[in-house]
């Protein structure tokens, strides 16, 4: 068995670990530029790693690697802070994968992404982020902004671009300037603006959205009109439902508004008598 | 077939025939209607069901129903769905090269009430089956849901539990299939035709 172990160890590590005397050069042996620098992934040998990929994840591909897709997400300021609501579908093709995702990702108690395109590369990058933000928040004994938290994120995902990384965020917080949001893609694009729906849905929250938008919404308002949203976006769009997650980013962080299954959401909003749109 | 979604199954019980389908018609990722159903009367005792390409779905909903009136009027006789399976499956092996875009399903009593169910694939080759046939994008999940659910010698009222619960199970695994779904139950004395009440997204 021990040699068994031994084999397949890490020398390094075993011995560090084993040798009290060698702790101390183990931990002086830190490097902080490194952990600042990207992290380093296996690259399969072949000739085109971008080629091999996509040759496996292209939707022409015999045997295709499914990767999730469909998402309805959303976000947007208002005289309250910023409203953040999604779906929880994960779907690979036509295939419902599962109707329960998180895709608000609670970077810190002060910062929320949101998760569009590939689930993996989503979780993986907004996770680096909060390692990245709270190393920043040791170091400058202060908070980050969300222009520069969202900043390190595209420069991250910009420098894998074209090696089909695919995700579609929405980085929103509040810092010393107020609220703030952000959309950032795997394409590099970063954008500050009001209002923001992100999937294959978005075009149908963005037409719930912008009818019923007013910068001076009550909370209870926002908060329902990002539900609503949703919702439509999850009737109308087949890659998108589940269930609808709703945030509120406000000065003392953000707040989690609850969940609600879209089928239960579709026979109230049925049985509600329909208002006049204009 | 994945281009507007939608499933067919059709299951065998005790002297009697259930068939049922989703009421989505999708193009791609849009849902565009909540009220398209995909089974259609075509004797008495007989329903088709046809998933697939929405435009041949309604073409052949329409061609089969003239073949069925022209077979009547010549035999002076009601179409045996054995016969009906087989009037399909010429039907669609005429466009041998050039196929409509659909999988057929097709149940129901024939004169002596024996039960019996088929479908086809998009060229017309039959599928004979003593138990349950499925078909439409949701296929995969409806033979999961049918292999464990149905049992032999159901009554018409279980039959009907079985086939609804086999469909919206099924269906809710599908992004493509959904919103709404109606049931037929074929006995030798009665036609019983459902709507159930389903998740819409």
């Amino acid at each position: 068995m021990d040699t068994l172990v031994s084999k397949y160890a890490n020398s390094a590590s075993s011995a560090s670990f084993d040798d009290a005397d060698n702790l101390g050069q183990n931990m002086a042996g830190w490097d902080a530029a490194s952990q600042f620098a990207l992290p380093a992934f296996d690259i399969p040998m072949v000739a085109n790693p971008v080629d091999f990929l996509r040759a496996h994840t292209d939707a022409s591909a015999e045997n295709r690697i499914r990767i999730q897709h469909g998402t309805t997400t959303l976000a947007f300021k208002f005289q309250g802070g910023i409203i953040v609501a999604v779906d929880s579908r994960a779907s690979g093709g036509s295939y419902i994968a599962s109707q329960t995702v998180k895709k608000v990702i609670e970077i810190n108690p002060y910062l929320l992404g949101t998760m569009a395109g590939g689930a993996a590369d989503c979780q993986y990058w907004e996770r680096e982020l909060g390692r990245r933000c709270r190393l920043y928040e040791l170091r400058n004994k202060e908070r980050i902004s969300v222009a520069a938290a969202s900043k390190i994120l595209s420069n991250m995902v910009y420098d894998y671009k074209g090696m089909g990384l695919s995700m579609g965020t929405m980085i929103t917080g509040w810092d010393k300037s107020g609220p703030q949001l952000f959309y950032v893609d795997s394409d590099g694009t970063r954008m500050r603006g009001e209002r923001f729906s992100v999937g294959s849905g978005s075009t149908f929250a963005y037409g719930v959205l912008d009818t019923g938008y007013d910068f001076n919404l009550s909370i209870p308002d926002a908060l329902e009109l990002g539900r609503r949203a949703i919702y439509h976006a999850t009737h109308r769009d087949a890659y998108s439902g589940g269930s609808v997650n709703v945030f509120h980013v406000k000065e003392t962080g953000w707040v989690f508004h609850g969940n609600f299954d879209v089928n239960d959401l579709h026979w109230e909003y049925q049985a509600q008598p329909k208002g006049p749109i204009v | 077939m994945e281009y507007n979604g939608g499933a067919v199954v059709a299951m065998v019980g005790k002297n009697c025939v259930a068939i049922a389908c989703d009421k989505r018609l999708g193009v791609q990722a849009m849902t565009i209607s909540t009220e398209f159903p995909k089974t259609f009367q075509a004797t008495p005792k007989t329903y088709i069901g046809l998933p697939g390409l929405a435009t041949d779905v309604q073409t052949l909903s329409e061609k089969f129903r003239f073949k069925v009136n022209m077979y009547k009027l010549k035999e002076e006789r009601e179409i045996e769905p054995r016969t009906l399976a087989h009037l399909v499956s010429s039907t669609l092996y005429e466009r041998r090269f050039g196929p409509w875009f659909v999988e057929p399903v097709i149940a129901g009593l024939d004169k002596e009430n024996r039960p019996f169910i088929c479908s086809t694939d998009l060229i017309g080759c039959i599928n004979f089956a003593k138990d349950f046939v499925v078909s439409g994008t949701t296929s995969n999940q409806l033979y999961g849901m049918c292999e464990s659910l149905w049992e032999p010698d159901l009554e018409p009222e279980d039959l009907f539990e079985t086939i609804s619960q086999s469909l919206m199970n099924a269906v809710d695994r599908d992004c493509l299939s959904g919103w709404g779904a109606q049931v037929t139950v074929i006995t030798p004395d009665q036609v019983i035709t459902r709507t159930l009440k389903s998740r819409q997204d």
